[in-house]
């Protein structure tokens, strides 16, 4: 079902009437064009416009302070190991699941053999997803994650533990960096289904207005930064 | 103090103020009147105060653009040949300076002579303080005192911090800051006669603050909200004098205070 | 649920909202909260002030160019495989959700919190078609469970306590065991989620609404801290958008100088837990999402503004910041305005949309402190706004018959000096005479509203024009008052 060609002529000619054009306007159209085009990025609050190693930093304090926890890893080869470690204190089952993504599937996964990693979209029975993301971004501690056929959102969202693997080389000033990025990646501007920024576990305020941890989402978003900054 | 506005520096007689004297002073309070002249005659300015009767903003908050329109006409010739126009008031005040020039939007006769018109005009403390410079005043009060920013003084002409640099060179007064002083008393002109209930919830709120503070003196530079304050205080049995803080600067925060009962008549 | 109109009856509202305790109390303790959080978090970024210029900016930029980047957003939609729907008012969008959960056979729509979504009243709709809504938003749940409705645009149960939820979900949730502890917060949330959390894995659509709807990829942005709305339309079959046409941005740059005051208006947070872009459906080897993706935009008379005064409501990112901070709202909650929006924004809101013969007293029912204005993260002249309102219903005679004469009597007066002095002369000799004694009326004719509660102040004697004049005639100058 489309909406019938009258209900939309109606809205758009009502927009037109009380705007006063005809969208056969020229100038307008090339404003708009323009606008489009040029995608300008607006007011960038000078917070994350550090070097990478202090942008880095902020990341950290940013990502905690939205109540994420975080290990900061020298190099992708400790991350099954740190996963094993962050499981196990925690008191968590040893068993997770991921996408098939390559960068996830590379890991060292025989370092940690008494993990139990799965591959696919989550149903809710998971305890521990993980997921591997675009990018950081330091201004607000944010992840930005992208579904596709190797990384189901539903790992994001239904598992009662998010770990997610972020680069230190991903981790950008801000949005807009990440969106260049983006834009870069999907030069034909076909956007992945999702796109998911996600700035610490799960929370509502709606009993009392008072905070508490583990709505709907995760519980807990843990982070593991890997390597150092570009 | 000088007068440093571009007109005045031209010539050294003193600016000619006049004084809107607002209708809520004229009626119930004229004491404020008198202490507002002092202010300024204090600071070297020669007041007048032309016929008047109302800037016209109980017309405007209720729709009637004709009856404001009218006023506004009538407030600006009567007072446009002063070199400044006053009032111990934000609200009166900030209609004029800040909604009269909506009123003559499109008219080509009128805004250049409404914006003209518009710059001249201020609240009393604000005018004392940015426009002539005054940094202390020669009073005397005795007392704890706690300072209600009124809304529109406060949104509409940035009034918060004069009030308070003047008041802190009155002899033996210690201002003591009221926890939400930014938040509105509930009057709201007409909002308090067509919604007295809520109103009333609102300034219960605000009695609550000024009470916490522990002042024996309220002031505030409006006094719509601080008859409606004070009245709540007095129905409330409350020990808290309420004063028109113009009253306080010029020295005469001696007489009967909002709501106090006259002294005895002599004689 | 949809909500019946009673702003009509905002006064007798008011009255029992302020004879409430329970709702008194509730208001009280979340009021300062949303105050403090969102100082704290503009005083972290000294950008703010610039970033909502540039946000009004964008939405006086879009608004202007409307009909264009509408078109944009469709066609960018329709290129992602998605579907758009243009709804022409509550009706109509209705029909165009309810029809699509039809064809899918849908039993139950998961929602998350939309107010565009109460505006339609969809809920009842969907009921009476045998589909049934099932809010996922925490708030929204409780509220729904209760049959209420909203009383706030960010927070929908703020005029409850933790008491009544949990008497509420031991009413509901009978499945689970009567003794069970619910003392604490934490078991009340995760109660709810153990619940919610079957209903999200059934639902067959999900319906959400949108914070911001991109025009440069046809994205639909939709925020949440508690991640209800990723589920709602990752899970189901389809995932359907419901959003106003005056949520439109340019580009995701400019979605994000809007992301940047919206969740530090509303919550205090520097950027919400879950700000997602939904860009269309399930791609081919997806392992997951919905198969199918709509956006029904609702015009419901939002184009008509465009043209007037009200146009700059149509910037509104619906932040709540205005109720927040309005003492009106924070004095009577959110219920006592009568329809689906509340506070300074619903006052400018409601009129339009049921009418301003039975929205009246919601652009009358504000003090004019101009607080909603001093906050909003858009800059919309909420006073100048709710004045325009004033001025309909007294241009068309529609204010109350007490109010229209006794302003006609009193600008009469005005408006002739040479009577209005004599008049107010004598008006306040005559008072001060009566109250001069106790300096104050405990009772007043025509201001019976005022000395229920309040005493009124006695006028000093003269008016300050006649003693002025008495003055100027015997050459005193104006030192002091009368003795
Ligand atoms: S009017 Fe302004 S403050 Fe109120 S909800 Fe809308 S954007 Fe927020």
């Amino acid at each position: 079902m489309t909406s019938t060609p009258s209900s939309r002529d109606t809205v758009l000619a009502s927009v037109r009437r009380a705007l006063g054009v005809t969208s056969r306007e020229a100038p307008r159209r090339q404003e708009v064009e323009a606008r489009l085009a040029s995608h300008p990025a607006g007011v960038i609050p000078a917070r994350a416009q550090l070097p990478p190693a202090e942008r880095l930093e902020l990341f950290k304090a940013m990502a905690l302070g939205a109540a994420s926890s975080l290990d900061h890893l020298a190099s992708a080869a400790e991350v099954p190991g740190a996963i094993a470690a962050y499981l196990s204190t925690r008191d968590l089952p040893l068993k997770l699941l991921r996408g098939a993504d390559p960068r996830l599937a590379a890991l060292p996964w025989s370092s940690a053999p008494q993990i139990d990693v799965w591959i696919g979209p989550s149903d809710g029975r998971q305890p521990v997803g993980l997921s591997h993301a675009f990018a950081g971004i330091a201004e607000s501690g944010t992840l930005v994650l992208f579904s596709g056929a190797d990384n189901p959102t539903t790992l994001n969202f239904l598992p009662d533990h998010h770990l997610v693997v972020l680069e230190a080389k991903d981790v950008v000033a801000d949005y807009e960096t990440a969106w260049a990025r983006v834009r870069a990646q999907f030069p034909d501007g076909q956007l992945p289904r999702a796109i998911n920024m996600i700035t610490g576990p799960s929370r509502s305020a709606d009993i009392e207005q008072t905070l508490l941890l583990g709505a709907h989402g995760p519980r807990s978003l843990h982070v593991l930064l890997v390597g150092a900054p570009s | 103090m000088t007068a440093s506005s571009a007109s005045d520096a031209a010539s050294s007689r003193p600016p000619r103020v006049g004084l809107f004297v607002t209708c809520l002073v004229d009626t119930i309070r004229p004491s404020v009147g008198f202490a507002a002249v002092k202010l300024l005659e204090d600071a070297g300015c020669d007041v007048d105060v032309p016929r008047q009767t109302c800037c016209g903003q109980p017309a405007f908050n209720s729709g009637d653009r004709v009856t404001t329109r009218a006023l506004a006409e009538k407030t600006i010739a009567a007072f446009e040949s002063f070199d400044y126009v006053v009032a111990p008031s934000g609200s009166c005040a900030g209609m004029i300076k800040t909604h009269y020039p909506e009123l003559f939007v499109g008219e080509p006769d009128w805004s250049g002579r409404v914006e003209r018109f518009c710059a001249k005009v201020f609240e009393l403390t604000s005018f004392l303080v940015d426009v002539l410079g005054v940094t202390r005043v020669e009073a005397r009060y005795d007392g704890t005192v706690t300072y209600h920013d009124s809304c529109s003084g406060l949104r509409e002409l940035q009034v918060k911090a004069q009030p308070r640099q003047l008041l802190a060179s009155v002899e033996g007064l210690a201002l003591t800051e009221l926890a939400d002083s930014d938040t509105c008393c509930g009057f709201g002109g007409t909002f308090c006669v067509k919604y007295p209930m809520v109103s009333d919830a609102i300034v219960g709120k605000k009695a609550d603050n000024i009470l916490a503070s522990g002042a024996d003196t309220l002031l505030a530079g409006d006094l719509g909200c601080l008859m409606n304050m004070a009245g709540k205080l007095q129905r409330q049995g409350r020990d808290v004098a309420v004063r028109h803080v113009a009253e306080v600067l010029a020295g005469m925060g001696d007489g009967p205070a909002i709501g106090a009962p006259a002294p005895a008549k002599k004689g | 649920m949809s909500v019946a109109i009673t702003s009509p009856e905002f006064k007798q509202n008011a009255t029992e909202a302020l004879a409430d305790p329970q709702l008194q109390a509730a208001l009280a303790k979340a009021g300062p909260g949303f105050v403090g959080k969102r100082r704290d978090a503009i005083a972290k970024l000294p950008e703010f002030d610039a970033l909502r210029d540039s946000v009004r900016d964008i939405k006086n930029h879009t608004l202007a160019h409307l009909d264009l980047y509408l078109e944009r957003f469709e066609e960018k939609v329709r290129e992602a495989g998605g579907q758009v729907h243009f709804a022409v008012d509550a009706a109509e969008a209705r029909e165009i959700i309810t029809g699509i959960c039809q064809r899918l056979d849908a039993r139950t729509v998961t929602k998350s919190k939309s107010m565009v979504s109460e505006e339609i009243g969809i809920n009842d709709h969907l009921a009476a078609a045998g589909i049934t809504p099932v809010e996922t938003d925490l708030g929204e749940y409780i509220i729904q469970i209760r049959g209420e409705s909203p009383s706030h645009i960010i927070a929908p149960a703020i005029h409850l306590n933790k008491d009544q939820v949990e008497a509420d979900f031991r009413r509901v949730h009978t499945d689970l065991p009567a003794d069970r502890d619910l003392v604490e917060p934490t078991a009340l949330l995760a109660e709810a989620r153990g619940e919610l959390r079957q209903r999200f894995l059934a639902a067959d659509v999900g319906l959400t609404g949108a914070n911001v709807l991109v025009a440069e990829t046809g994205a639909a942005v939709i925020v949440t801290n508690e991640g209800n709305a990723d589920l709602t339309q990752t899970l189901p079959k389809a995932h359907i958008v419901l959003a106003s046409i005056e949520k439109l941005v340019p580009t995701l740059e400019d979605a994000h100088q809007l992301l940047r005051v919206l969740a530090r208006s509303a919550s205090g947070q520097d950027m919400s837990v879950y700000t997602t872009f939904a860009c269309g459906p399930r791609r081919a080897l997806d392992p997951d999402g919905p198969g199918e993706f709509h956006v029904v935009l609702l015009d419901n008379g939002r184009s008509a503004m465009l043209g007037g005064t009200l146009k700059e409501m149509l910037r509104c990112i619906r932040c709540g910041a205005c109720m927040n901070h309005c003492p009106v709202y924070q004095s009577v909650g959110g219920h006592a305005y009568g329809w689906v929006y509340p506070g300074p924004m619903g006052s400018v809101l409601t009129p339009a949309m049921i009418g301003i013969d039975k929205g009246a007293n919601l652009p009358n029912a504000s003090t004019f402190c101009g607080r909603c204005e001093e906050v909003c993260p858009v800059r919309i002249p909420l006073p100048k706004l709710l004045r325009h309102w004033r001025q309909q219903e007294f241009e068309r005679h529609l204010t109350p018959a007490p109010q229209r004469y006794g302003l006609k009597l009193w600008a009469f007066l005005a408006r002739n000096g040479w009577l209005y002095r004599p008049a107010t002369r004598l008006a306040m000799r005559a008072l001060s005479l009566f109250g001069r004694d106790k300096g104050r009326f405990a009772s007043m004719p025509l201001a019976g509203g005022w000395t229920a509660t309040r005493d009124f102040p006695a006028p000093e004697g003269d008016t300050f024009q006649a003693q002025w004049r008495a003055r100027k005639a015997a050459g005193t100058t104006s030192r002091s008052p009368a003795p």
